[in-house]
């Protein structure tokens, strides 16, 4: 006979909901700043404008990456399961801010390149990226016991972000990309390349201050109030079974 | 009180030796593997004299590391069946000397493979491997990927359907080795001077590796 | 003297709990009886014991070490035979043994002094040379006792050691406990049979649900009336 438990969440504590207001307003603020403010590329068109969430998201995958490896280092030394959670968290909001970035390139390099994927290194090192992380959340899914998980989850993150890090390290060392580079010289055979002019980094420095920072962390923490609660949740079912 | 380090990883290592020259249970099954991934190869890429040059150390290193990863499943799947790894753990051992046994245990069934491919690849696709420059590399790459391979052996063998994460979980991690070794070989066969700075990095990125495998063994061994 | 000493001891396994706070203490010496049906907690007591998981919450001593932290220390003294033998199949029994020696640090002609002795003992010594893997269950489980007192551990913990033993292997390994009893070790045994309770155990400690149920002399009519009252798991 299943009986009731009492199961309540806590409330949402009032940083986080500041945080998430001003995490939906400054993304409004972006948009508008990137498809309205922002001059229209003269090459490319409008299509260019796809770059304000491309570049970005890119460098806000480093921010949740980097959570998951510091969640997992220090969950190793304090052995406190809430830096699994964040490190977790960090593993999943990165791996959608890399599709983001792989997709919004894909859509771009349709018109610019004529061709949705080409295996330039540098697209291949987005794409190894999000392979790491889908990799990391494949591995969690098959360990059965908690603190095993837990301790491996961890090990494996520090890991991931070695490989990825790595992995760029030596795409950079190659020459031959045709991927446009924003921070510093374009390669010779770049196809698609603008300059970072007046314009574009008015609007690109807030976008990539909110993708760096405010987008990540507010995603990442309803991600872990949400882990949180079904860790919660299952502990109430063992223990309703249990009794 | 702790039994010294080197003792224990010599015990290991002709422990996994002794054991593996009775049933060949390892090196058999991956000197197979490799033997038809070559064949394999050959035929599905109808290779012509210029695409092999291209091709072939490609073809080396994706043959070797299918091998390794089943020598891996293996080695640690010995050690976790009969719940071996809980009696090298009862001893007073350090954490770090159980992996470093077996993760020389792997190089050195590894490295035997490659050094069976070598010769049989420059008969079978007429390329010039038998170099000293590619031996090393070959090695050099063997032992990064072990390290890594190792330590995700540990973890997988606790895991449900072992045999298929294994290579998932491997795969994208080890790919630093992979990328910087595959150009290394291939520098070196074309007469390309930049083989030695990917050597180098290929290296580097070892060096890292088992330090860090090092460091984060004790963690994926205790319960 | 206490060489076991365990205060409020807890796993859980997930969420799972399979021990849930036990308090008790064993004096050196003593052979215990570990008693108690399947899932009671008894393997997870032992495996806690031996330091091979750690505890949730409470905690262990032993000999005066304290379980997980200074687990290093309390290695040697301990020999587990756990419900797999831990044996290289592909090995002989003597280079199975052999290997254990070296890895707790016993020099090499003592190793070889104190095998063949332990093989003798364990009526192994005309197999001593032919593979594990040709042994039969119980041949394995005497090796695996072998192997436990190779370094003459202080604590001998043993996991449902008669399981699968014939009439003549059950009385070699009573012959082994007396003996470990003899050489003054401490030996804990777990079994879920009351009728296989060895009659060097002085002292029954039985676990019912991850609890202690009772703790007490070792009377086998105690624990058979025990046995029928407890809930089936």
């Amino acid at each position: 006979m299943a009986k009731e438990v009492a199961f309540e969440a806590a409330p949402q504590p009032r940083l986080l909901r500041v945080l998430t207001a001003l995490t939906a307003l400054g993304f409004l603020a972006t948009l508008y700043l990137g498809l309205v403010v922002a001059g229209t590329d003269i090459e490319q068109g409008d299509i260019q404008r796809i770059f304000y969430i491309h570049m970005p998201s890119f460098f806000g995958a480093f921010t949740a990456f980097g959570a998951t490896v510091v969640g997992g280092l220090l969950y190793l030394a304090r052995k406190n399961d809430a830096w699994d959670r964040i490190a977790l968290a960090g593993a999943e909001v990165g791996l959608a801010f890399a599709l983001i970035n792989l997709l919004t390139g894909a859509i771009w390099a349709r018109p610019i390149w004529n061709t949705w994927w080409t295996w330039d290194p540098r697209l291949t090192s987005a794409a190894v990226m999000c392979l790491i992380y889908a990799a990391y959340l494949m591995l969690r899914a098959g360990i059965d016991d908690m603190s095993r998980k837990r301790n491996f989850m961890s090990v494996y993150g520090i890991f991931a972000f070695v490989s990825v890090l790595t992995t760029l390290f030596i795409i950079r060392i190659v020459p031959e990309t045709i991927h446009p580079v924003i921070v510093g010289a374009s390669p010779q055979n770049a196809q698609g390349s603008f300059e970072a002019t007046s314009g574009v980094v008015t609007a690109l420095a807030p976008s990539m201050l909110l993708w760096l920072t405010l987008m990540p962390i507010t995603l990442m923490w309803h991600r872990y109030r949400l882990e949180t609660r079904r860790e919660a949740l299952d502990q109430k079912m063992i223990q309703a079974l249990g009794d | 009180m702790t039994t010294p380090f080197l003792k224990c990883v010599l015990a290991i290592v002709a422990k996994d030796l002794r054991a593996e020259m009775r049933s060949r249970e390892l090196l058999s099954v991956m000197a197979l593997f490799a033997l038809l991934s070559i064949l394999v190869f050959s035929f599905a890429l109808e290779l012509d004299r210029a695409a092999r040059a291209e091709a072939v150390s490609g073809v080396l290193w994706v043959t070797l590391i299918f091998a390794s990863l089943l020598g891996l499943n293996r080695s640690l799947a010995q050690e976790s069946d009969q719940g071996n790894l809980d009696a090298l753990l009862l001893a007073p051992v350090s954490r770090s000397a159980i992996f470093v046994g077996k993760f020389a245990g792997n190089s050195i069934f590894t490295g035997i493979v490659g050094l069976l491919l070598l010769p049989l690849m420059t008969v079978l696709y007429s390329m010039q491997m038998l170099d000293i420059r590619v031996i090393f590399t070959t090695l050099v790459g063997i032992v990064g990927f072990c390290s890594i391979g190792t330590l995700l052996a540990t973890m997988t063998v606790h895991t449900r359907a072992r045999e298929a994460l294994l290579p998932i979980a491997l795969l994208p991690v080890a790919l630093p080795f992979l990328l910087t070794a595959v150009r290394a070989t291939k520098g070196v066969l074309n007469g390309a001077p930049d083989w030695q700075v990917w050597l180098q990095l290929l290296a580097g990125i070892t060096v890292i590796y088992v330090a860090l495998c090092l460091l984060l063994y004790g963690f994926v061994v205790e319960e | 003297m206490t060489i076991i000493q365990v205060e409020y001891l807890s796993k859980t396994f997930g969420l799972l709990p399979a021990l849930r706070g036990l308090d008790f203490s064993v004096e050196r010496g003593e052979s215990v009886l570990l008693f108690g049906a399947n899932g009671s907690g008894k393997s997870t007591l032992l495996r806690l014991l031996s330091g091979l998981s750690k505890p949730t919450a409470g905690s262990i001593r032993i000999g005066g070490w304290e379980l997980p932290r200074e687990a290093m220390a309390v290695r040697a003294q301990i020999g587990l035979v756990a419900h797999r033998p831990l044996l290289y199949e592909n090995l002989t029994a003597t280079e199975n043994l052999d290997f254990f020696g070296k890895l707790y640090g016993i020099k090499a002609d003592e190793r070889e002094a104190r095998g063949d002795e332990l093989l003798r003992q364990a009526g192994l010594d005309r197999r001593a040379h032919t593979l594990v893997r040709t042994f039969s269950r119980g041949m394995k489980q005497r090796l695996s006792i072998a192997r436990a007192l190779l370094h003459q551990p202080d604590i001998l913990l043993l996991d449902e050691p008669y399981s699968g033993l014939d009439q003549a292997a059950c009385e070699l390994l009573d012959e082994l406990l007396a003996g470990a009893k003899h050489a003054g070790r401490t030996v804990i045994l777990s079994t879920h049979q009351v009728a296989r309770a060895p009659k060097t155990a002085e002292r029954a400690l039985v676990l019912s649900g991850g609890k202690i149920a009772f703790d007490g002399p070792c009377d086998r009519g105690r624990l058979a009336e025990l046995n029928r009252d407890a809930p089936k798991a």
